[in-house]
């Protein structure tokens, strides 16, 4: 199963990208304007709001951007290998929730092994959460769609259960954790409010990118994805076990996101911890092609159009939320394009000539 | 007297492809008219006009004199025009005369009148059915009988043959034959489409060939020789088709089965039961069998595809198939040729090394192999979804080649090939088991099996019977028919 044709990319594709994203924005403007706003200045105050001074780009665009590339990449692990995981908010909670309670307990360790120790516990956290449907699959063969959308809502529960319970305060007032221990908590690129985990996401694109192009592991789950039963029949690959680590490893780099929006921005966990990276992350990497180098890019273009819409909302008086109509415009072009690009690809059925 | 269904400089286009250029046929009722022509010659083409499946860019469709508009199958059947795929499309968990009234629109909703129609419609055409019985019990043969009930319960006086004899035994075959002469006789116009030769002279009154998409020979069947078609349909005379034997080089049995038996692929058919046999390295040998007899459950057993349920199979590694499909499941289509190497080496290959892939050097080795054995295509990085299917076939057996195989596995190697394309696949695998291997393989063509293959096995209801020096043609075809089937 394909969602994307991902294995050749054109410059066709690319000016479908970019057409996507300027169709977003346009029909952003002609809405503002229908709407009775000031579109021209709603759209400045969005650019100023993301990119309008260096402490907003780094501390706000960029900080943000972080968890959407990093799950954005474990998208595209999950996607490339034909494993619809759409349960990556969930498993960024199950990440953020092991995190936090490592980070509690850490009293007392040097900086650089407890940071590695609470991102790591992010790691099995988002593993587990995604471990559930990989055996579900496995086993009976419960579509990862559902399992995974499933377990959404679970996590977000826990989440909730968890800080008004085990995880709460210590003075039992607000349903959120106390802080992580100050050695528990990445460091920050001084002036900014960016931390280093904005390093650790694009090591994770450079290694990711890698992992497909040229190992034998990421040939066989592109060639799982692109077509299972070929892949089964040659005999040399199972196909079964690649999807399923495949969504694993998806689950790890959402629950490392977790991991480090605890460790490197909120320092406690609380039930909103999340504005749906999640989901976001989903067009992030349907946006990028699932090309780990890309996802860089559309990353952080996401994260700008969300923190520029809260500029927005407060220069302009537009609501924040019209951006999400933008990301969905985004994806439905990109979607369109594609489908249209294959229907013109698609050979001579070979009966039809024979 | 007006032709029954005439078909005026038909042209049609696929993309880049010039299905049919201006051809004409006519169709005289009565008659029963054969359509030749090599794989890709646009017989097929030229009959879904007809059947209002495609429309043509150009040329004019006339029924009975009358110039029409022909839209959809269902159209043309008001018209009379019915056609008889060579793929069957009843629903197989419903009775005969379910699938029949299903086809013919009658009203299920008086179920004795419907029976009494169909009751009618074999009495006056002589095709016997059991209405009640379920469609995916039946044979082939019976199967087939309910597709051509289905296009004359339209009142269809037009009857379009796809090559209707590709799926059947021989002996199911010459009655299947036997059963269209009956119905020219009995008054409608068949087109019978083939690339059998023999077919075509011995039951059509009529023949026409077509070559890229163009006719350039039609005449009365009587006189005419093979050869003299087949110069027609290649466009230059053909080559002798000895096939070289090759001497078995022997020693130990290179696979060697038990009393294998494997379930049924996807729940359907006999699947394979009990089956023991062995063979040596140089031995080309053919599994001749009727679609869905067990052939694939023995192949993708022996491939190591799928489990076996019971037996002991010995198989020398290392091992290459060649499955049916070749565009599903020989090659990935979006991939590149280079990357379709990778796909059929696996993990022991040059260009892997600690689970890292050297593109650079897959690359070259597979320019290299393309080179040796004449794939057309524009390099290593052309997509194989660019190649013809010929192409992709000789890239696919390539493949397999150069990993020197122990045992070779092929089914229907040379499906939907022309001529030259299959001759050439042919003579890889002997050229494979003159390496050394030991080849079985399946084609549903017996006469491609008795020219290639050293001998013959027979699976017929998921039983194997070796076939026995000497045996006649005849009585191969006989052994291929399901344990329990009458042939008539």
């Amino acid at each position: 199963m394909t969602m994307l044709s991902v294995t050749r990319r054109g410059l066709g594709d690319w000016v479908a990208s970019l057409a996507a994203v300027l169709a977003g924005l346009a029909i952003l403007a002609l809405g503002l304007s229908v709407a009775g706003y000031d579109a021209a200045g709603a759209l400045a105050a969005l650019w100023h709001g993301a990119f309008g001074s260096w402490y907003a780009f780094t501390s706000a665009t960029l900080v943000r951007a972080i968890p959407l590339i990093t799950i954005g990449l474990g998208i595209a692990l999950a996607f490339r290998a034909g494993a619809l995981n759409i349960g990556a908010e969930g498993q960024f909670y199950a990440g953020a929730i092991l995190a936090t309670w490592t980070g509690l307990h850490l009293q007392g360790w040097p900086r650089f092994p407890a940071v590695v120790m609470v991102l790591l516990a992010g790691v099995v956290g988002g593993g587990l959460w995604s471990l559930v449907p990989a055996w579900l699959k496995r086993r009976y063969g419960v579509l990862e769609v559902i399992s995974t959308l499933m377990l959404n809502f679970v996590a977000e529960a826990l989440t909730s259960l968890m800080v008004q319970g085990p995880l709460q305060e210590a003075r039992g007032v607000y349903p959120q954790s106390d802080s992580i221990v100050a050695a528990a908590r990445l460091p920050l690129i001084p002036g900014t409010r960016l931390h280093w985990g904005f390093a650790l996401s694009l090591f994770l694109a450079a290694l990711l990118w890698f992992l497909f192009r040229r190992t034998l592991w990421g040939f066989q789950l592109r060639a799982t994805g692109t077509n299972p039963r070929a892949a089964r029949v040659s005999g040399r690959i199972n196909v079964g076990a690649v999807a399923a680590a495949a969504l694993i490893g998806s689950g790890m780099l959402a629950g490392l996101a977790g991991s480090m929006e605890v460790s490197g921005v909120s320092y406690a966990l609380f039930q909103s911890l999340s504005p749906g990276y999640g989901f976001t992350a989903i067009a992030v990497a349907l946006l990028a092609r699932l090309d780990p180098r890309v996802i860089v890019l559309t990353g952080v273009l996401f994260a700008a159009l969300e923190t520029g819409a809260a500029g927005m909302q407060r220069d302009a008086g537009v609501p924040a939320v019209v951006v999400y109509v933008v990301e969905a415009v985004i994806i439905l072009v990109v979607l369109v394009a594609d489908a249209g690009a294959r229907r013109r690809a698609a050979p001579v059925p070979e009966g039809a000539a024979a | 007297m007006t032709a029954a269904l005439e078909l005026r400089s038909i042209s049609k286009r696929f993309g880049p492809i010039q299905a049919l250029e201006g051809a004409d046929f006519v169709l005289q009722p009565g008659e029963v008219h054969a359509l030749l022509g090599e794989n890709g010659a646009g017989k097929s083409t030229l009959m879904n006009i007809a059947a209002g499946i495609l429309r043509p860019d150009r040329g004019e469709v006339v029924v009975k004199g009358v110039s029409l508009r022909l839209d959809s199958p269902r159209n043309a059947a008001r018209h009379g025009v019915g056609m008889v795929h060579q793929h069957f499309s009843s629903v197989p968990a419903f009775t005969a005369l379910e699938n029949v009234a299903l086809a013919a629109r009658w009203p299920m909703t008086s179920p004795r009148v419907v029976r009494g129609k169909l009751e009618e419609l074999t009495r006056r055409t002589g095709l016997a059915i059991d209405p009640d019985a379920r469609t995916e019990s039946l044979s082939v043969i019976l199967r087939q009988r309910i597709e051509i009930l289905k296009a004359l319960a339209t009142d269809a006086s037009i009857l379009l043959f796809d090559e209707p004899t590709g799926t059947l035994a021989p002996p199911d075959a010459l009655d299947l034959l036997r059963v269209i002469r009956d119905l020219a006789a009995r008054g409608s116009a068949v087109v019978l489409i083939t690339h059998r030769l023999d077919e075509a002279l011995a039951h059509a009154d009529r023949v026409t060939v077509l070559r890229r998409g163009k006719v350039v020979f039609t005449s009365p069947a009587p006189g005419l020789s093979e050869d003299q078609l087949a110069s027609h349909m290649l466009g230059h005379p053909p080559e002798s088709t000895s096939s070289p034997v090759s001497a078995a080089v022997g020693g130990p049995p290179a696979i060697q089965v038990d009393r294998l038996s494997v379930p049924p692929l996807g729940g359907r058919g006999p699947g394979l039961r009990d089956a023991s046999f062995h063979i040596v390295p140089g031995e080309v040998v053919g599994l001749a069998a009727v679609e869905g007899s067990g052939q694939n459950e023995l192949l993708r057993a022996l491939a190591g595809l799928i489990r076996p349920g019971s037996g002991v199979v010995h198989v020398q590694a290392p091992v290459a198939f060649v499955p049916e499909d070749r565009t599903t499941e020989g090659l990935i289509q979006e991939f590149s040729l280079a990357d379709n190497m990778i796909l059929g080496f696996g993990t022991s290959a040059p260009w892997i090394r600690h689970g890292v892939l050297a593109p650079d050097l897959c690359e070259r080795l597979t320019a290299e192999l393309i080179e040796e054995h004449q794939v057309h295509s524009s390099g290593p990085l052309a997509r194989a979804a660019t190649l013809s299917g010929g192409n992709q076939q000789r890239f696919i057996l390539a493949r397999a080649l150069a990993q020197k195989p122990r045992v070779l596995l092929a089914e229907q190697p040379a499906r939907g090939l022309d001529i030259q394309a299959s001759r050439d696949v042919y003579q890889r695998l002997r050229l494979a088991a003159g390496a050394g291997a030991a080849v079985l393989l399946h084609a549903n063509d017996l006469d491609e099996l008795l020219g290639w293959c050293d001998r013959l096995m027979v699976v017929a209801g998921g039983y194997l019977q070796v076939v026995p020096p000497g045996t006649g043609r005849d009585a191969i075809g006989r052994m291929m028919l399901a344990p329990g089937s009458s042939p008539s």
